[in-house]
């Protein structure tokens, strides 16, 4: 690090040095983010989404922090404290945009991780765990993100609450005792909104818990690549400075395109009614939940059976705890399944489909719609998946790294 | 754990009393556990003066026939129906072997006042309030009422006839304390 040119050291390198010697922190920084951190070479711009994700965390914690300096968790002052924030707090309104839409970002930022995994295999062999953690940290920013919706307690504040905890009560025997400690009385009220709160400010540091095992994870097997091989050392360079740099380009073309949304269309993502104080005699005529959860909620109302419903939305989430024993074909890199490959853009598809019925009432085109997709999003991954890991017959995959790079030189 | 020689005729078996000492420890540990999760679960039940706002009262000698109005109960919304000698009678006319939720109107209403029905307007799907109180609102296919999040169909009795909802919506608790009043809770 130093230039070694005089024989001295100089006293902040010795400061270093004595501190370093009690608490390796930059080593292990070095070892785990650094230049001792080996990462394929052929790594593309899909796989800057897990820093992304990570620095959107640190956004939603920072500016969730300042909101609940100013932010007060009762219901008869909810609303108006929110209000507050927006309209005399100094830049209230940046911090709360930044964190509305920050939700939203990280949720765009987190799906499409997850879908990169999908598609180069990343949930295989020697990475389930990895996976794993990954799904609990989606599972919790969902709770996160719910709780948080409530908290300004407007009409989709209220109503949303109301559906999504109810969902507790398809549960046979003790599903009403459920929803009654949920609320701590007898509908959404001000105990509701308080412990979430609460649990709001909780759950992401969770997150970041689970943050910290899913790195562990990755770090034990090392990085994917797009061609799914094991990568030889050869074929590895340091993540710093090599994958920084390209993580940071890719942050901030990310950056630009969320601050666009937060300075000129910072209620795209929002529904209008929740800007009309939480009223618990009058329920909106069409409740949305956030777009996030759209191909759930289509899921949840495409089956006509209140229990059945909500095990299949819950379902479609769980089922990936099991995806890598559903899809066990050896190859992991969709690169080289042709058939998987059209399988899976079709399955993405279906997901969008089914996030746009969710948003429409469940009527005519959209239920028809929303139960097709539905069933089509399970027999995906309970029927064509393993199917095609016994049918599907790869193209050659290349023996390193390097030598598919040399091919495509040539 | 290592057997010394000063082990007891159950060391042999593989029984130590470290054994013993081990699982009891673990046993009261669990349960001493156990006991600390409960008061902190227990605590987001409703509390003592949550609980005590359970009774509403209500005069009904202003309700028309034909009328239907919400009142609050516990922080959220009870309908109490007026019901015209049709509505009864669609009520009656139902086999009830049909329902989903099979009950009969007399049931759900109390003797000598078959008009006035009162039940709780939360959808037993998933909380939602149905529309059909106000005379402009949806009734739904059954002439009762009509829930807008999920589609669900509630008859002039509140039994649930079509749609997502398991259950007819609850009639709450309640009684006459005169002639026209009601109280719920």
């Amino acid at each position: 690090m130093s230039t070694n040119t005089s024989t001295e050291k100089s006293a902040i390198r010795k400061a270093y040095e004595w501190h370093e010697a009690r608490l390796p922190l930059v080593n292990w920084l070095d070892h785990n983010l650094g230049t001792k951190y080996p990462v394929p070479r052929n790594l593309n711009y899909w796989w800057n989404f897990g820093a992304i994700a990570m620095f959107m965390l640190g956004v939603m914690i920072a500016s969730g922090v300042f909101l609940a300096m100013n932010y007060t968790p009762h219901v008869s002052l909810a609303f108006d404290s929110v209000e507050r924030i927006m309209r005399d707090v100094n830049y209230g309104w940046l911090i709360r945009y930044m964190h509305a839409n920050g939700a939203s970002f990280f949720f765009i930022a987190i799906y499409i991780h997850i879908l990169r995994g999908m598609y180069y295999g990343s949930y295989k062999p020697p990475r389930e765990v990895l996976w794993w953690m990954g799904i609990l940290i989606y599972l919790v920013m969902m709770a996160t993100g719910f709780l948080g919706y409530v908290l300004p307690w407007g009409q989709m504040s209220f109503w949303g609450a109301t559906v999504i905890t109810n969902l507790f009560s398809a549960i046979p025997w003790v599903g009403e005792s459920i929803v009654t400690l949920l609320w701590g009385g007898f509908s959404v009220d001000n105990p509701t909104l308080n412990r979430f709160f609460a649990l709001h400010f909780l759950l992401p540091f969770v997150i970041v818990a689970l943050v910290f095992l899913h790195i562990w994870a990755l770090h034990v097997p090392g990085a994917n690549n797009p061609l799914g091989i094991d990568a030889a050392p050869s074929d590895k360079i340091p993540f710093f400075p090599y994958f920084v740099v390209k993580d940071v380009f890719g942050l901030g073309v990310f950056i630009l395109i969320y601050f666009a949304v937060v300075f000129y269309a910072p209620n795209m993502l929002g529904h209008p009614d929740n800007y009309i104080k939480a009223n618990p005699l009058v329920t909106p005529a069409h409740i949305v939940p956030e777009w996030y959860y759209l191909p759930f909620y289509a899921i949840l109302r495409a089956i006509p059976d209140k229990l059945l419903g909500v095990i299949a939305m819950f379902g479609s989430i769980l089922i990936m705890f099991v995806l890598p024993w559903l899809d066990k074909h050896p190859v992991r890199s969709a690169n080289f399944r042709p058939v998987f490959r059209v399988f899976f853009a079709i399955w993405v598809v279906n997901a969008v489909m089914l996030g746009w019925c969710g948003s429409q009432p469940a009527e005519g085109i959209a239920l028809i719609l929303s139960r097709i997709g539905a069933f089509w999003y399970f027999a995906h991954l309970i029927i064509v998946l393993p199917l095609l890991s016994w049918l599907e017959t790869p193209k050659p995959l290349p023996v390193s790294i390097s030598q598919s790079v040399l091919k495509a030189a040539e | 754990m290592a057997n010394t020689a000063h082990g007891h005729a159950a060391a042999a078996a593989g029984e130590t009393r470290r054994d013993f000492l081990l699982h009891t420890t673990v046993a009261m540990g669990v349960v001493g556990t156990g006991m600390m999760i409960w008061p902190l679960i227990h605590s987001m039940n409703p509390a003592a003066d949550t609980l005590s706002l359970s009774t509403t009262e209500f005069n009904l000698s202003g309700l028309t026939e034909g009328q239907r109005i919400t009142i609050v109960w516990r922080g959220k919304p009870v309908f109490v129906a007026h019901r015209t000698p049709k509505e009864i009678e669609e009520a009656r006319a139902v086999n009830i072997a049909e329902l989903r939720d099979p009950q009969t109107d007399e049931s759900r209403v109390q003797k000598g006042k078959d008009q006035f029905l009162v039940i709780e307007g939360a959808c037993t799907h998933l909380g939602c309030i149905p529309m059909g109180v106000k005379t402009t609102e949806p009734h739904g296919d059954f002439g009762g009422w009509f829930c807008p999040c999920h589609g669900s169909h509630y008859d002039t009795s509140g039994r649930i006839r079509k749609g997502p909802a398991p259950l007819n919506l609850h009639v709450p608790p309640y009684k006459f304390t005169t002639d026209t009043t009601v109280l719920i809770g």
